[in-house]
């Protein structure tokens, strides 16, 4: 991956973060709220593979605990894990597959509210069980797989986007 | 003529006439070391993190890592609160949008639970109704006026006349609870009526307004004697048969007969209040006065009774 393309990835990492802190945390939907930071780099990691999508994941992650004043590498931890395994599907079998967003925003999602509840129950935060894996996660769910796909198509096109050195600047007609 | 292109240039190369190679297929060698990169940075990011979980987690909130947090979290707050300013209109109108359906719900659930209150609210004043006459019952099973040969069992109306030819109730005892047909139900404020028919748990009462009942009865002050019955219209009462000779007088009170001879007993205890006489009066080509009684006992209202079983067995009636 190209410095410039390390920088997109960098961006989208942070604005992502800004807004899910700042904005979607607070828009919540019958108990909902879409992690737009995941579904960013759930989208970066199937369309760079589990390391940009791991590296993306933690540092995603770490700027929302600082943001949040929680407890650091929590989010990092959880968000690294949740890109590398996107990652690795998007280069083994999710490949071009239409479905891929939508099944790793499924996955990641419900695998991030329960290692999530884990991981706070181990440090020893008071949560509700009910709340944090029931009520709350079906709206999550279905907001972050409403939002997959524009998000998904956003970081495609910022992306794929074709660095100077690749531009066309001449065509040469065949025949 | 269109120029050949080698197998190892990519679309874009070959149409853009660039000398770029495409990449050779990976060796098997550089694939595994790829694998070996990845679980290198992976393994190296879950340290990473358990690390900061476990410095952050056990370190004073004054400590090196929370000062570094806070003083990440300051540089960015003007980025936040930059993306909070922009991001407020936007998310007022949510919040109103929002608003307007939850207030819709809210009006819906306080409606539903207003309902409900309002049940609860009439549930109370039933059972504070209850209540007081439950306690009147008691008095009076516990006084003087209660027939002393007799205990009372205690029975909530739980059925009524459905509709107003049937001057009927059916309380909750029945022959398990010693109840037999013809026994006397009373409240405290008088004599109700008979029970006509038992089952084990409950047992139909007839209305001493029912127009086959009669009682016979006594005017406790003068002891002019007659028969109660039903009179003209709706829950009047009438004390028939009373003799012209006889003294009855506005505002006496009726009580049952009863009677004790040889043995054998009436069907009701005497003495039980039946009403106080309200017009006396006849004409003269009457054979008996004519006597109205107007009855304490609330008929339509009827809550809870004491049906009255003998202590001891009584004799069968020949």
């Amino acid at each position: 991956m190209s410095v410039a393309e390390s920088a997109i990835v960098a961006a989208i990492v942070f604005v992502a973060a800004l807004l899910q802190v700042t904005v979607f945390a607070t828009l919540d939907v019958a108990g909902g709220v879409a992690d737009v930071l995941l579904l960013a780099l759930l989208s970066i990691a199937l369309l760079r593979g589990s390391v940009v999508g791991a590296a993306a994941g933690f540092f995603g992650g770490l700027l929302v605990d600082v943001m949040t004043l929680d407890t650091l590498g929590l989010t990092a931890l959880l968000y690294s894990l949740a890109g590398y395994w996107a990652g690795r599907y998007g280069e083994t079998t999710g490949r071009d597959r239409s479905h891929a967003p939508l099944l790793t925003v499924f996955v990641a999602t419900i695998a991030i509210a329960y290692a999530g509840y884990g991981l706070h129950f181990l440090l020893g935060e008071e949560l509700s069980a009910r709340r944090a894996l029931f009520e709350t996660l079906l709206p999550t769910l279905v907001l972050s797989l409403a939002l997959a796909r524009p998000v998904f198509a956003l970081c495609r096109s910022a992306l794929d986007r074709p660095s100077f050195g690749e531009r066309v600047t001449q065509v040469k007609l065949l025949g | 003529m269109s120029r050949s292109v080698s197998r190892n240039r990519t679309a874009r190369s070959a149409v853009l006439g660039l000398p770029v190679r495409r990449s050779a297929p990976r060796p098997l060698s550089s694939r595994s070391s790829s694998a070996l990169r990845r679980r290198i940075v992976l393994g190296l990011l879950v340290l990473l993190a358990l690390a900061l979980i476990t410095a952050s987690f056990r370190e004073s909130s004054d400590g090196p890592l929370h000062d570094a947090q806070g003083a990440v979290a300051s540089a960015l707050q003007p980025l936040e609160v930059a993306v909070e300013r922009v991001a407020r209109p936007f998310r007022d109108a949510y919040g109103w949008t929002k608003d307007l359906f939850g207030a819709r719900s809210e009006n819906e659930k306080l409606k539903a639970e207003n309902e409900l209150l309002q049940q609860q609210v009439i549930q109370n004043e039933s059972a504070l109704q209850q209540n007081v006459q439950l306690k009147r019952l008691l008095v009076y099973r516990e006084g003087p006026s209660f027939p002393s040969d007799y205990d009372g069992v205690a029975a909530e109306v739980i059925a009524r006349p459905a509709s107003a030819f049937e001057q009927e109730i059916v309380v909750a005892a029945g022959s398990s609870d010693g109840v037999r047909v013809n026994a006397a139900v009373v409240t405290a404020d008088g004599f109700v009526g008979t029970v006509t028919k038992v089952t084990s748990g409950a047992a139909r009462v007839r209305l001493l307004t029912d127009e086959s009942s009669a009682v016979s009865s006594v005017d406790l002050r003068t002891r002019a004697s007659g028969v109660v019955v039903h009179g003209q219209s709706g829950d009047s009462l009438v004390l028939d048969r009373v003799s012209k000779k006889e003294v009855v007088h506005v505002g006496d009170e009726i009580v049952t007969a009863g009677w004790r001879a040889n043995g054998l007993a009436s069907l009701y205890p005497k003495g039980i209040t039946i009403g106080r006489v309200s017009f006396v009066g006849g004409l003269s080509t009457d054979l008996w006065q004519q006597v109205l009684i107007e009855s304490d006992v609330d008929f339509p209202a009827l809550d809870s009774v004491f049906v009255l079983v003998p202590r001891r067995p009584q004799p069968e009636l020949p």
